[in-house]
C-alpha cells in the first residue's frame, strides 16, 4: 500500500474493518474464527514476495493485463464535450474485471489449505471467473445464483457448467443476488472447515471489502499510468457502475486523494428512484443498516426488513453496496447517481453502434452517466469509464427488450 | 437474579435440564402466535425464545426462514413482537423470554429505544445471531448495562483460545450450537456435543444450553445428560407449518405445538433419570 497522509481518504478500513461507521464484522460466531483467519492470512500474503509475484504473473499471462486504455473517438464526437476514454476491463480473460479478484483469492484459498470453493453471482460474471480459477487450480466449485438470474443470464450459466462448476439456483425471495448471498452464507456456515467463500464484490464482513478492493485497485493504478502516458496529466473525471461496487472501488481508489479528479458512480435506478422497490440504488434511495456481514446503505422498509429492489442488470440488482462506497458517499468525495433501465439500454445501443463494443448492461449504466456528464465538460477535458464487462451475456435479454426476438 | 438465572437454578434443583422452546413471533398470524406463546409454559417449556422475524435470516434453515416469511406477510414488526411479550407478561410473570433474531431491525428501531422498550415489555434476554463479540459496542454492552441478559452463541469453531472472548460479555446462559450449520440441520455426533459442553463448562459457571438439530424427546434426553438446557425450534416452527391450510392457521395449529412441547418436556425429564 502507498503511504498515505492522515487526511487521506485511502486509509480505511481501520482495525475493526470500519470505513467511518460502515463495514465491520456482523457474522454468526461459527464464521468469526474463519473471518479472523482469513484476515491474518491476507495480511501475510500481501507482503509475501512469492504470493505477489505469482499473482502478477497470472495477471499478465492468464488475464492479459494491463487492460488497454482506449480513446472512444466516435462517442466523443457524438457527445460533443470531453474526450471519452474506456478502461477496457471487458477484454480481460473471462470478459470482466471479476477475474482480478478471483485470482487473488484463489491463491489465498490454496495457502489456507481449503479444498472447496463457493461463490455467489448475480450476472454470472463473478460466477464464471470463479469457475475459471477453480478449473485452473483444480478445486471443486459451487456457485449460488438466484433463479431469476439463472434465467436472464443463461450464457453465463452454461459457461460455469462447462468449466466444471455446480450452479445452484436459489428460489428464495426474488431469486436475485441477495438471495444467492444468503444461501452462500448458509453453505459456508455448514462447511466452514473445508470451504473458502470467494466473495465477488467489495462487500461482506471485514476483510473482504478491503481485500477485494486491493485486488481490483489495479484498474485505477494502471489507468493513472496509462492516462499519464497518453495525455501527460490526470483525467478530469472517472466513472464506474456500482452494484456491490468492486469495479468502481478498483477504479476510484487510486484517485481518491487527487482532488482535481471528479469521481462518479452509477447506481441502478431501475424503473426510477421514485418507484417503490423498483430500483436498486441503495445510496440514493436507501439508508444505513446491517446485512451480509457489514453496515452499509441498504434498501429496506421502515421496520428494517430488506427490500428486493429491481434492475434490468442482474449484476447491479442488489439492495446493498460495499461499505467503502457508503463512506465515500457520506464524505461526498464520490457523486453517486441513479441510472434507469431505459437510460442503460440506450447507452448499451449507442456504444455498440458507435464504437463496435457491446458493453455489459452493468457497464452501460456507467456509460449512461458518462453521457450526461461529458457534454457539460470542455473539449480539452477527459472522462474515463471503467468498461467493466462485455455484453455477450446480455444480448438475448436486450434483444427481448428491443423486440428483436 | 434475573428470571433466566432463577429458572436455571430451579431446573438444576429439580435435577433436569431446562427446556427452551423457540417459536416465531407472528407465525402464522398474531392471534395464533399469541396463543402458541401462552400455551408453552403449561406444556412444559421453561424458557421461551421468541423469534423476531427478518427478511434475510442467514443462519437459519428453511423451516425458520419460512416461519419468518409467514410472520412478515402477516404484518409482524419488531414493535409487534414487543407488544406480544407485553401481553404475555400480564398473564405470566415468571417464564423468561429471550428475543432471538438479527441485528438490522433492532438497529433501525434504534438501539437505546429498543432496549428500553424490551425492558418495559418484560423481555429478559437477547440473542442476536450476527453480533459476535467483535461488535459488542453495538448492542451487547448497552443491553447488559440496562439489565438485559445477552446470550451468546458458541460453536464448534469457537476454540479454547477464543472462548474467553466470547464468554466475557455473555450472561443468562451460553447457547452452544451443536454443529456447523444452520438451524434444523442434523447433529452428526452427539458424543462430540457432550464433550464440547464439558469443555465450555471449564471456562464458565453459566448454564450451557444446546441447540440446533434437536428434534425429538430422545434427542432431548440424550443431549440433556450433559447440558443445562435444550433448545428446540425448527420442529416447532415446522409443526405450525404442517397444520396450515392455504397458509392460514387451523384449530390444530396451537395443539400441534403444545403436544410436541409436552413430548419434549418428557424427554428432558428423563435426561438424568
Amino acid at each position: 500500500m502507498d503511504t498515505t497522509g492522515i487526511n487521506s481518504l485511502r486509509n480505511g478500513p481501520d482495525e475493526e474493518g470500519r470505513f467511518g461507521i460502515y463495514g465491520g464484522r456482523f457474522v454468526a460466531e461459527t464464521l468469526m474464527p474463519l473471518v479472523l483467519d482469513l484476515e491474518r492470512e491476507y495480511r501475510a500474503a500481501k507482503v509475501d514476495p512469492e504470493y505477489l509475484s505469482e499473482l502478477k504473473s497470472l495477471n499478465t499471462h492468464y488475464t492479459g493485463r494491463p487492460s488497454p486504455l482506449y480513446f472512444a473517438e466516435r462517442l466523443t464526437q457524438h457527445l460533443g464535450g470531453a474526450k471519452v476514454w474506456f478502461k477496457r476491463e471487458e477484454l480481460n480473460h473471462t470478459g470482466s474485471h471479476k477475474i482480478n479478484n478471483c485470482l487473488g483469492q484463489i491463491l489465498l484459498a490454496k495457502r489456507m489449505g481449503k479444498t472447496r470453493v463457493i461463490a455467489e453471482t448475480g450476472a454470472g460474471q463473478h460466477g464464471v471467473a470463479t469457475a475459471t480459477v477453480c478449473a485452473k487450480f483444480d478445486l471443486p466449485c459451487v456457485v449460488f445464483m438466484g433463479a431469476t438470474d439463472v434465467e436472464r443470464q443463461m450464457p453465463n450459466v452454461l459457461r460455469m457448467k462447462m468449466l466444471g462448476a455446480e450452479v445452484r439456483p436459489v428460489t428464495a425471495g426474488a431469486g436475485t443476488l441477495k438471495d444467492a448471498m444468503n444461501e452462500a452464507l448458509r453453505d459456508w456456515v455448514t462447511n466452514v472447515d473445508s470451504t473458502y467463500y470467494l466473495i465477488g464484490t467489495a462487500a461482506g464482513p471485514h476483510p473482504y471489502p478491503e481485500m477485494v478492493r486491493d485486488f481490483q485497485s489495479i484498474i485505477g493504478i494502471e489507468l493513472k499510468e496509462q492516462f499519464q502516458a497518453a495525455e501527460g496529466k490526470l483525467p478530469d473525471a472517472v466513472v464506474a457502475c456500482v452494484g456491490g461496487g468492486s469495479n468502481a472501488i478498483g477504479t476510484f481508489h487510486a484517485f481518491l486523494d487527487d482532488p482535481s479528479v471528479k469521481i462518479y458512480g452509477a447506481e441502478a435506478g431501475g424503473h426510477g428512484i421514485d418507484v417503490e422497490n423498483g430500483h436498486a440504488a441503495s445510496m440514493t434511495g436507501g439508508r444505513a443498516g446491517v446485512l451480509h456481514g457489514n453496515r452499509t446503505y441498504l434498501l429496506q422498509d421502515n421496520a428494517g426488513q430488506i427490500l428486493e429492489g429491481h434492475s434490468i442488470s442482474a449484476g447491479l440488482d442488489y439492495p446493498g453496496v460495499g461499505p467503502e462506497h457508503s463512506f465515500l458517499h457520506d464524505s461526498k468525495r464520490v457523486t453517486y447517481a441513479p441510472i434507469t433501465d431505459t437510460e442503460a439500454l440506450e447507452a448499451f445501443q449507442l456504444c455498440t453502434r458507435l464504437e463496435g463494443i457491446i458493453p455489459a448492461l452493468e457497464s452501460a449504466h456507467g456509460l449512461a452517466q458518462l453521457m450526461k456528464i461529458a457534454p457539460t465538460m470542455g473539449k480539452d477535458q477527459s472522462i474515463v469509464l471503467c468498461l467493466s464487462g462485455r455484453g455477450d451475456k446480455d444480448v438475448e435479454s436486450v434483444g427481448k427488450y428491443l423486440g428483436l426476438l | 437474579m434475573s428470571r433466566i438465572d432463577k429458572r436455571f437454578a430451579e431446573c438444576k434443583a429439580a435435577g433436569r435440564p431446562a427446556l427452551v422452546t423457540y417459536v416465531m413471533a407472528g407465525d402464522p398470524d398474531l392471534a395464533t402466535s399469541q396463543a402458541i406463546m401462552e400455551c408453552l409454559p403449561q406444556a412444559g417449556s421453561d424458557i421461551i425464545e421468541f423469534g423476531m422475524p427478518f427478511s434475510d435470516p442467514m443462519a437459519d434453515g428453511v423451516a425458520i426462514q419460512l416461519g419468518g416469511q409467514r410472520a412478515l406477510a402477516g404484518g409482524m414488526t419488531l414493535r409487534g413482537v414487543l407488544g406480544m411479550v407485553e401481553d404475555f407478561r400480564r398473564k405470566d410473570e415468571t417464564t423468561p423470554i429471550v428475543l432471538m433474531g438479527y441485528y438490522n431491525p433492532i438497529y433501525i428501531f434504534g438501539v437505546d429505544k429498543f432496549i428500553a422498550a424490551a425492558l418495559d415489555a418484560g423481555v429478559d434476554g437477547l440473542i442476536v445471531v450476527d453480533l459476535p463479540p467483535e461488535e459488542d459496542d453495538e448492542l451487547c454492552i448497552p443491553a447488559l448495562k440496562a439489565g438485559l441478559n445477552f446470550i451468546r452463541l458458541t460453536t464448534p469453531t469457537t476454540d479454547d483460545k477464543r472462548l474467553p472472548a466470547v464468554l466475557k460479555n455473555t450472561s443468562g446462559f451460553v447457547y452452544y450450537v451443536s454443529m456447523n450449520g444452520v438451524t434444523g440441520a442434523v447433529i452428526k455426533s452427539r458424543g462430540a456435543v457432550g464433550e464440547a459442553v464439558e469443555r465450555i463448562k471449564t471456562h464458565t459457571d453459566l448454564p450451557v444450553a444446546v441447540g440446533f438439530g434437536i428434534k425429538t424427546a430422545e434427542d432431548a434426553a440424550e443431549i440433556g445428560k450433559h447440558a443445562d438446557g435444550i433448545v428446540v425450534g425448527t420442529v416447532l416452527v415446522d409443526a405450525v407449518a404442517k397444520t396450515l391450510v392455504d397458509g392460514k392457521a387451523t384449530e390444530k395449529t396451537v395443539a400441534a405445538v403444545r403436544d410436541l412441547v409436552a413430548d419434549l418436556a418428557s424427554g428432558v425429564k428423563r435426561a438424568r433419570g
